[in-house]
């Protein structure tokens, strides 16, 4: 009986040791920048414009908890973003998601920016349309330095 | 009673610059001269009057009267007494009272000087200056009023300017006190002179709204408030590289700028602004873009109010916090007049601001010049639209959504490397001018070659340094493609304008025997506007190498050590060595820890004391423990958001290569500003003909 019970006595503790290990091999706990490379990517759903890697608020802790657990359960980074997204909306993202009118947050300046180049290209063209008077020519061409040099010279008696 | 006569103040100023106003409209349309005179002289009453009333706040202030509401919210009584002055802008209604204080000096300033051959512009500088310090003093009084204060009623504590029925006056034990994270030397600098900035660009608007009224189409208006213009740049540079400074010592996240639209409001008018100095010099050299920079001064002064706004209106915390501020919509109505008035004159003067020059060439400085104003505008538009873009998305949609660093970054990003390249390049053309007999009988494209080739002459030699430095990373084993272009376009560009400077001074020294210091002092005084720009472009290299550095090569980690264990980064070891609790004399609970640097072959650095202060109303400040190089920081946290204990501590560790070029650069960057608006003897301007015919190869264009 005695024999027995010692057989199951070790046999429990092998089995505990056993599973122990195996749950070891599995939850290596995340490293603090584990957590902080995804929390970098999102921001403080209360306070505003403050990424959640370096929010002192102690709801911001309990949210890198939060990552925290669900990297040790196995989660990935686009499920975290995604769960944080379902839970307080898209203005946890550093940036709006690319979808719906969302997108013209990232179309307008582009649109804007060609415009102001077609704007600057015109310029180009209308400024060098000859005006009615056109100036007359007064130097005759020279070679550098010795115009460079004449050029300095010039100014600087000029601001004299 | 102090306060009923502070507000008395504020309300005789506010009446003086509406009389200033009236005085001046009527003086101009009666043609009276002497109304136009009493309209600058009650102008000139502003100052004094609003010196008045903020020593009278400062001096309640001082004497912690906490009856007053805004003593209360931003004072307590273990603050030191400097602090106690510089809260006079810690809170929104002192810092409006400061706001309209300033902008009475400069328009003093302006007024004082002489007018002879100005007149017909003196009404509306007064008109412009006096509207605008008449807005802001109405903020004041109407609903941001500093010299409120506390009443006890029968329903309990209530602020107000007039005193309640049946109330008496109620006076707090001690006030709530300044932010914490205000009580630092770059917060206490940094309002003054964003807030300086501000208030100069209003100088050069109103020149330019009198000009359009006026109808003068001449650069008279450019050149009497080229000075003002640098002046407003210089202080909203300073303003901005202290609120950078402020924020890498005291936010603890390890940088800089953050792309916060509250910085972002600040930053709109200097990229305006900057391109405003820029194209200035084209039409005071060639009479062309006179249109454009009457565009620039307008969105300059609007971006200046819409950057007050933004920041003072709660409009970014949610629209919805803007629509109940009393002052937002106030706000908002203004700049809607003022920028609807001054495109409807500029509209109507659009015929007669002609360009008088021609452009020859797109290599030709003005081409340039034009390029560089758009990498400017294409930056301000990044910018309002990122920061705009979320108050429309909630009010569209209802929720908020956040536009952060990757917006602005990925999309700025490529445009300040181009304007870096650019920043060298473009000096390059005032050379570059090719002298040919006449210009009309050329083939364009011909021209463009030659321009291009003459650019390309001077541009071979200081390629040369740019090219080693780009093999030199390449050898250091840098491969992120973004850093290589930028600083090699760094290089570049400061090579060129180094290059600039030697080519220069060489060439004097030679041709006067001056040696080369000498020589390049001279060329300094006399063209102080190139060599302090070229000075100036050099600040910017090294700030530009300073970002490229921290933005692209930052790297951090984050672990809690037990004492002696210690965390690695970047090749340096970080030893947790102790810790210790205690409290300071101005109610701080300080913790701070004690680590040991080491570098990579084990050799001991340094000691640094990385700590977190706790102020007496429980509000908590990171103030890291930084070892600083040229070559990097070690910028260690303790960071207390993680609970820290005797035995075990948080600690996250920033490396940040190259990040004190941003603050050495800024020095060289203030130091050209100054060469460039240093003082110097007026000149006479050119008469438009002369300068029509003799600008297009005025040598240094």
């Amino acid at each position: 009986m005695k024999k027995k019970l010692a057989v199951l006595i070790l046999l429990l503790i092998a089995s505990l040791v056993w599973v122990g290990s195996a749950n070891a091999q599995d939850t290596t706990p995340p490293t603090d920048d584990e957590v902080n490379a995804i929390a970098k990517q999102l921001f403080c759903p209360v306070c505003e414009n403050t990424p959640l890697d370096v929010c002192p608020t102690e709801a911001c802790k309990q949210w890198r908890d939060l990552i925290r657990l669900k990297l040790s359960e196995g989660w990935t980074e686009e499920q975290i973003k995604q769960y944080f997204v379902d839970q307080y909306g898209a203005r946890v993202l550093a940036e709006p998601p690319r979808q719906g009118w969302y997108w013209l947050i990232y179309i307008v300046p582009v649109a804007l920016l060609l415009v102001g180049l077609y704007i600057l290209f015109r310029a180009y063209q209308t400024m060098r349309a000859p005006l009615a008077e056109q100036p007359a020519e007064t130097h005759a061409p020279t070679g550098l330095p010795d115009e460079y040099l004449r050029r300095i010279e010039e100014e600087l008696k000029k601001r004299n | 009673m102090l306060a009923d006569f502070g507000f008395g103040i504020l309300l005789i100023a506010f009446l003086t610059a509406l009389y200033s106003i009236g005085a001046a409209l009527y003086g101009h349309f009666s043609r009276r001269q002497k109304w136009v005179e009493s309209a600058r002289l009650a102008m000139l009453l502003t100052f004094p009057l609003l010196t008045l009333a903020s020593l009278t706040l400062i001096y309640l202030l001082v004497i912690g009267d906490f009856n007053i509401r805004f003593v209360y919210e931003v004072t307590s009584r273990d603050m030191p007494t400097y602090l106690k002055i510089t809260a006079l802008w810690g809170g929104q209604s002192g810092s409006l009272l400061f706001w309209s204080w300033l902008m009475s000096l400069f328009a003093t300033a302006v007024t004082l000087r002489k007018w002879e051959r100005d007149r017909e512009f003196l009404p509306w500088v007064i008109l412009v200056s006096s509207i605008t310090i008449a807005f802001f003093l109405s903020l004041n009084i109407f609903f941001e009023n500093p010299f409120q204060r506390f009443w006890q009623t029968f329903q309990g504590v209530e602020p107000a300017t007039f005193r309640p029925a049946n109330a008496i006056p109620f006076t707090a034990e001690e006030g709530r006190g300044l932010n914490p994270l205000l009580r630092h030397p770059g917060m206490v600098i940094h309002p003054p002179m964003l807030y300086l900035g501000f208030v100069a660009y209003v100088i050069p608007y109103a020149f330019a709204i009198a000009a359009l009224i006026t109808g003068r189409a001449d650069d008279r208006w450019i050149r009497l408030t080229r000075r003002w213009s640098l002046t407003a740049w210089l202080f909203l540079s300073l303003g901005l590289v202290l609120g950078g400074r402020w924020a890498y010592d005291v936010l603890g996240w390890g940088g800089y700028w953050a792309w916060d639209p509250v910085e972002i409001a600040a930053f709109m008018p200097w990229l305006t602004g900057t391109a405003f100095l820029h194209s200035v010099m084209i039409q005071e050299k060639r009479g062309m873009l006179k249109r454009w920079n009457m565009i620039l001064i307008i969105l300059t002064y609007s971006l200046v109010v819409f950057g007050t706004f933004l920041t003072r209106s709660g409009v970014l915390s949610s629209v919805h916090a803007f629509a109940q501020s009393e002052i937002g919509p106030a706000f908002f109505i203004f700049i809607g007049i003022t920028l609807v008035t001054s495109v409807a004159l500029l509209i109507y003067r659009w015929d007669s601001l002609q360009a008088e020059g021609q452009m020859h060439s797109m290599f030709s400085r003005e081409a340039l010049f034009l390029l560089n104003n758009l990498l400017f505008m294409g930056i301000l538009v990044i910018c309002f639209w990122g920061v705009i873009s979320p108050l429309i998305s909630e009010l569209i949609t209802g929720q908020k959504v956040t536009v952060g660093p990757p917006y602005y970054e990925r999309a700025a990003g490529p445009l300040f490397a181009l304007l870096v390249l650019l920043m060298g390049i473009a000096p390059l053309s005032a050379w570059g001018h090719i002298t040919l007999k006449n210009l009309a009988a050329q083939n364009s494209l011909e021209l463009e070659k030659r321009y291009a080739l003459a650019i390309a002459r001077l541009l071979w030699k200081p390629a040369i340094p740019a090219l080693l430095v780009l093999i030199g990373l390449l050898i250091a084993g840098i491969t992120n493609i973004y850093a290589l272009i930028g600083l090699t376009f760094a290089a570049l560009t400061a090579s060129i304008t180094i290059y600039e400077f030697w080519r220069a001074a060489r060439a004097r020294e030679r041709a006067q025997g001056e040696n080369l210091l000498t020589a390049l002092w001279r060329l300094a005084g006399r063209n102080r506007r190139r060599y302090g720009g070229y000075t100036i472009h050099l600040g910017v290299i090294l700030m530009a190498i300073g970002i490229i550095g921290i933005e692209m090569f930052q790297s951090e980690t984050q672990k809690s050590l037990a004492v002696g264990e210690n965390i690695q980064l970047a090749g340096y070891t970080v030893r947790y060595d102790s810790l210790a609790q205690f409290p300071t004399n101005d109610g701080r609970w300080v913790t701070r820890a004690v680590v040991s640097v080491f570098d990579k072959n084990g050799q001991f650095l340094t000691e640094l004391y990385p700590r977190y202060d706790v102020y007496a109303d429980g509000q908590p400040m990171t103030i890291p423990g930084v070892r600083s190089t040229l070559a990097d920081d070690l910028y260690v946290l303790l960071i207390n958001w993680e609970g820290v204990t005797a035995q075990v501590a948080p600690f996250k560790v920033y490396h940040n290569p190259l990040v004190n070029w941003l603050w050495l650069g800024a020095f060289v960057f203030i130091f050209g500003t100054l060469i460039a608006a240093w003082p110097e003897e007026e000149r006479e301007p050119l008469p438009t003909q002369a300068r029509k015919t003799k600008a297009i190869y005025q040598p240094g264009d």
